[in-house]
């Protein structure tokens, strides 16, 4: 009992080192914020700021995600689609006064094209995803600068803002005001209330299926195992909510987010589709053999990419305030980083959403912490750079570690 | 008496939970052929990393006598240096460079960094005259075939100064004239002094070259047997392989054929790369319910690419021809209509076309029908466990869990796998494809019994396999195939292995005097 008990911990520790890895780093930063005297990782309203900081990086993410399950392939062009589509929301929105939800409505359409003009090329045509994004990473870095004659438009109509960087519950401005003691309770009080919903049906629906499977009389995993995990999840989510309910409550963006990760995870993960991506990344031959069209799979990761490329850039739109020929530099790389310090392998076929966006929270955070230390940005570049090498070292070492036992 | 080559004393090896060698005793006498043959996993391949190296001294224990010396290899370069070489089942060739930059590959002519190319290329086409390949020492790797590739693998062995030659399965993807070919090379080699040991499956191959033969079952040697006092008959080495006298290799079955369920007309297919070049030529062939039907042939002789073509069009171009299912002309332009369509193909690569090697067992079983365990694209879970399990069970995979990925299973149990998938799509009519291909004696008889099994639910089979014992051992009818054309249709109590050699090379002679005239 004992030994299968510790076996199996030995098992979740190895299946979770990202994780485990990205509490670490964020319990050192803390150590080392709170003992140089900057304040805390852990303040509220920095938790805000993490998020919105990093949301688009999660975004990105996902979408590459996709792209390297079918073996290895990454999109270059991310940063410049998202520079692009931002300056056509700019134009629609500032310059030509559209409708904001045609607008946007438009840009996801932009970027869907934009994911399809790649995915013909790569799919069906079969040049190597490395050139045609490489080709397309310059091509809609001009667009976007031709698009924008070079200039930056800003500002963008509140309305648009609203949208994107609001707080869930929206207290208006009156109320701080007039009452700010009363304000930040509701806003706690509402944050608290949404989190403990999202457990109560988190734990609900978990408890349900287990008890089907039962019913059925599959197998379930170990009782103390699954409440574990359920505790876990809970404390996560309380914990973020409690301190996000301290400053302005849940950010909008935060929601998106959370929509898109549970909806990728979903379909990469329970999916027929999905299962085809890994199909495709860990023995293309095979998955052709067994009646997958690899060409449809590898279309629909790269238009999705585009897609993805869309929301990201509104969100950035959004985030800056402004649609500028510039945004989006290097955004791929942070993507691409994201996927490969969680787990994704560089030759396809095994990675998830959950690491990826795990890989950016800790991408997300080193940047925070080294930035509240004070830390200079061309020696933060040059950390950010090791530690995706000793991240993906870390991660080599322990499977090795794993195939020899 | 000779003199001792070679000497390996109690060596045992241990992976982490497994004893792969156990106090393992063999001796190797200069200028003998010494074959090693045993079940797959038995210890063969540990052994001669082993000797050469792989495994460095420290990691094993027991004694390594080579040429009257204890030696401690650390490394694969300090056996090469006394000639120890070994040329693996898979070949290490670099498909874009020469032959004769292959041949010298880590081992280069010239001097402190500069390489003399002209000593290169002359060096390796003195060797290549050696082996008896007519190739020069230009020609890309990439362009030559595998059996020639093979005798490049000896070549280049021969330019390291080899005086003992391991080989491991070289005869494992060869056709009958190519193997023959090198077998009498490593005779030629012997008179000259050469000491080789060879592992091989192919036990015909092995009484044909070996002087001894030692078998190995479970990581301990069962015995030596030596030509001078010892028949070499298939019965006695299967019989100390498996541990039991195999005097049946083929299960029996009370065949229940019925009528014609599935028939292929007038089927031609082009080189998918080189245009008119006919890789199948008006092939014509049916197949009744519950009937195995045998398709033999060299290799080349199309039968693949015969299968792939049909199985929704996975190999070549210009497919053109009809299929019939119960009767009704059908079409499989795609792999997923002609899976719908209650067929399917267990492919020869079973690693490189067939499994999913870096996922579990449970997501290859169901890869090929995921629609068997998904509502709406959703996949359940649960079912598709238990699917997993059944299947592992049914075809007796040795695994762990479900959970094991392929890529840690041995051959036999991989192709357990591969089958598993196939069946789980419910086919009808089954395609194998060399399902027997490198794998041991006892998980050959187990998937004989798996196709009879099949063909006793009203399934059909189509058997394609270059070892025509099986061949015969298990079809109803036999087809051959030669040069992309369906040459003789064999009754099943008919056919012998001579009639159908005589069928193979009468249409050769057909070929060759076509061509002269043209």
């Amino acid at each position: 009992m004992s030994s299968s008990t510790s076996y199996s911990i030995k098992r979740i520790l190895k299946n979770n080192t990202m994780f485990i890895a990205l509490i670490i780093v964020m319990l050192l930063f803390q150590v080392l914020i709170v003992a140089t005297d900057n304040g805390s990782l852990f303040a509220p309203s920095n938790i805000t700021n993490i998020i919105n900081q990093n949301a688009y990086v999660v975004i990105l993410a996902t979408g590459m995600l996709l792209c390297i399950l079918t073996g290895g392939n990454i999109d270059l062009s991310v940063g410049s689609i998202v520079a692009f589509v931002g300056a056509v929301a700019g134009t629609l929105i500032v310059n030509l006064h559209w409708n904001i939800y045609i607008a946007i409505a438009m840009c996801l359409i932009v970027g869907i094209l934009i994911g399809a003009w790649h995915g013909v090329w790569i799919a069906f045509v079969h040049i190597p995803p490395f050139i045609v994004t490489l080709a397309g990473m310059l091509l809609w870095r001009g667009a976007a600068l031709i698009v924008l004659n070079g200039l930056t438009i800003s500002p963008m109509p509140d309305k648009y803002l609203t949208l994107f960087s609001s707080y869930v519950p929206s207290i208006s401005y009156d109320m701080i005001d007039q009452d700010p003691e009363k304000a930040a309770s509701l806003t706690f009080a509402v944050t608290m209330i949404v989190a403990i919903v999202c457990c109560v049906v988190f734990v609900v629906a978990q408890l349900l299926q287990r008890n089907t499977k039962r019913r059925k009389g599959y197998e379930t995993s170990a009782a103390g195992l699954f409440i574990a995990r359920l505790m876990v999840f809970c404390f996560v989510i309380l914990a973020v909510a409690s301190l996000l309910g301290k400053d302005k409550g849940i950010p909008v963006i935060l929601l998106i987010v959370a929509v898109i990760v549970a909806v990728y995870s979903y379909y990469t993960q329970n999916t027929v589709p999905g299962r085809y991506l890994y199909a495709l990344g860990g023995n293309a031959k095979a998955a052709q053999l067994s009646g997958v069209n690899t060409d449809h799979v590898m279309f629909f990761a790269y238009t999705n990419m585009g897609f993805l490329s869309a929301v990201a850039a509104l969100v950035c739109v959004a985030r800056f305030n402004s649609a500028a020929p510039t945004a989006g530099t290097n955004y791929e790389m942070d993507a691409i980083g994201s996927c490969f310090i969680g787990g994704a392998s560089a030759y396809g076929g095994t990675g998830t959403v959950g690491g990826a966006v795990i890989g950016a929270i800790f991408m997300g955070v080193l940047n925070n912490g080294m930035s509240i230390l004070g830390v200079d940005s061309n020696w933060q570049k040059a950390v950010k750079g090791l530690v995706l090498l000793l991240a993906v070292l870390f991660d080599v070492m322990s499977k090795k570690r794993k195939a020899s036992k | 008496m000779a003199k001792k080559l070679l000497e390996m004393r109690h060596i045992t090896k241990t992976f982490p939970g497994v004893k792969a060698l156990d106090d393992v005793n063999l001796e190797v006498e200069e200028g003998e052929i010494h074959a090693l043959v045993g079940e797959n996993g038995a210890g063969k391949s540990t052994l001669m990393n082993v000797l050469s190296g792989i495994y460095p001294h420290g990691s094993y224990s027991g004694d390594i006598v080579y040429n009257g010396q204890i030696c401690k290899f650390q490394n694969i370069r300090d056996s090469e240096k006394l000639g120890i070489v070994i040329i693996h089942q898979e070949l290490a060739l670099v498909p874009l460079l020469t032959i004769g930059e292959n041949m010298f590959l880590g081992n280069e002519r010239g001097v402190k960094g500069r390489i003399n190319w002209a000593e290169t290329f002359g060096r390796a086409d003195e060797l290549l005259k050696m082996v008896g390949l007519k190739e020069s020492s230009h020609t890309l790797v990439k362009d030559i075939g595998v059996g020639k590739q093979q005798l490049v693998e000896i070549a280049k062995a021969l330019g390291k100064n080899v005086r003992l030659l391991i080989l491991d399965e070289p005869t494992a993807s060869l056709n009958d004239t190519e193997a023959k070919h090198l077998l009498d090379l490593l005779r030629e080699f012997k008179k000259k002094g050469m000491t080789s040991i060879l592992i091989s499956h192919k036990l015909n191959e092995v009484s044909y070259v070996a002087d001894k033969i030692t078998v190995i079952r479970d990581g301990s040697v069962i015995q030596t047997l030596d030509k001078k006092n010892d028949a070499f008959t298939e019965d006695t080495i299967i019989s100390a392989m498996v541990g039991r006298s195999l005097t049946d290799r083929f299960p029996k079955r009370v065949p229940h054929i019925g009528e014609v369920c599935f028939e292929v007309k007038d089927w031609c297919v082009d080189h998918p790369v080189f245009e008119g070049i006919k890789v199948c030529d008006h092939v014509n062939f049916n197949l009744r319910r519950g009937e195995v039907i045998g398709i033999s042939g060299l290799m080349g002789a199309g039968r693949t690419e015969l299968a792939m073509s049909i199985f929704g069009h996975s190999y070549g171009s210009d497919i053109s021809g009809h299929i019939y299912l119960n009767g009704r002309e059908v079409r499989f332009p795609t792999v997923k209509t002609a899976i719908r369509h209650g067929i399917a193909y267990v492919t020869e690569d079973r690693k490189g076309n067939g499994l999913i090697l870096s996922e579990s067992i449970c997501r290859n079983t169901s890869s090929a029908r995921p629609e068997k365990i998904s509502h709406h694209n959703i996949i359940n879970f649960d079912r598709e466990r238990q699917v997993a399990k059944e299947y592992v069970k049914e075809m007796r995979t040795k695994c762990a869990t479900i959970d094991e990925n392929v890529v840690n299973l041995s051959g036999g149990n991989m192709q357990k796998v591969l089958l598993g998938k196939w069946l789980f799509a419910e086919p009808d009519i089954l395609i194998l494809d060399e399902p027997t291909r490198g794998i041991d004696v006892g998980a050959k008889y187990e998937i004989y019994c798996i196709i009879n099994k099949m063909v006793e639910q009203g399934k059909s089979v189509i058997f394609i396999s270059s070892e025509m014992p099986e061949i015969l051992g298990m079809s109803d009818r036999v087809y051959v195939m030669n040069a992309g054309r369906m040459i003789a249709e064999i009754p099943g109590r008919d056919a012998t292995q001579e009639k159908i050699m005589s069928c193979i090379i009468n249409s050769d002679k057909g070929i060759q005097t076509a061509d002269a005239e043209s």
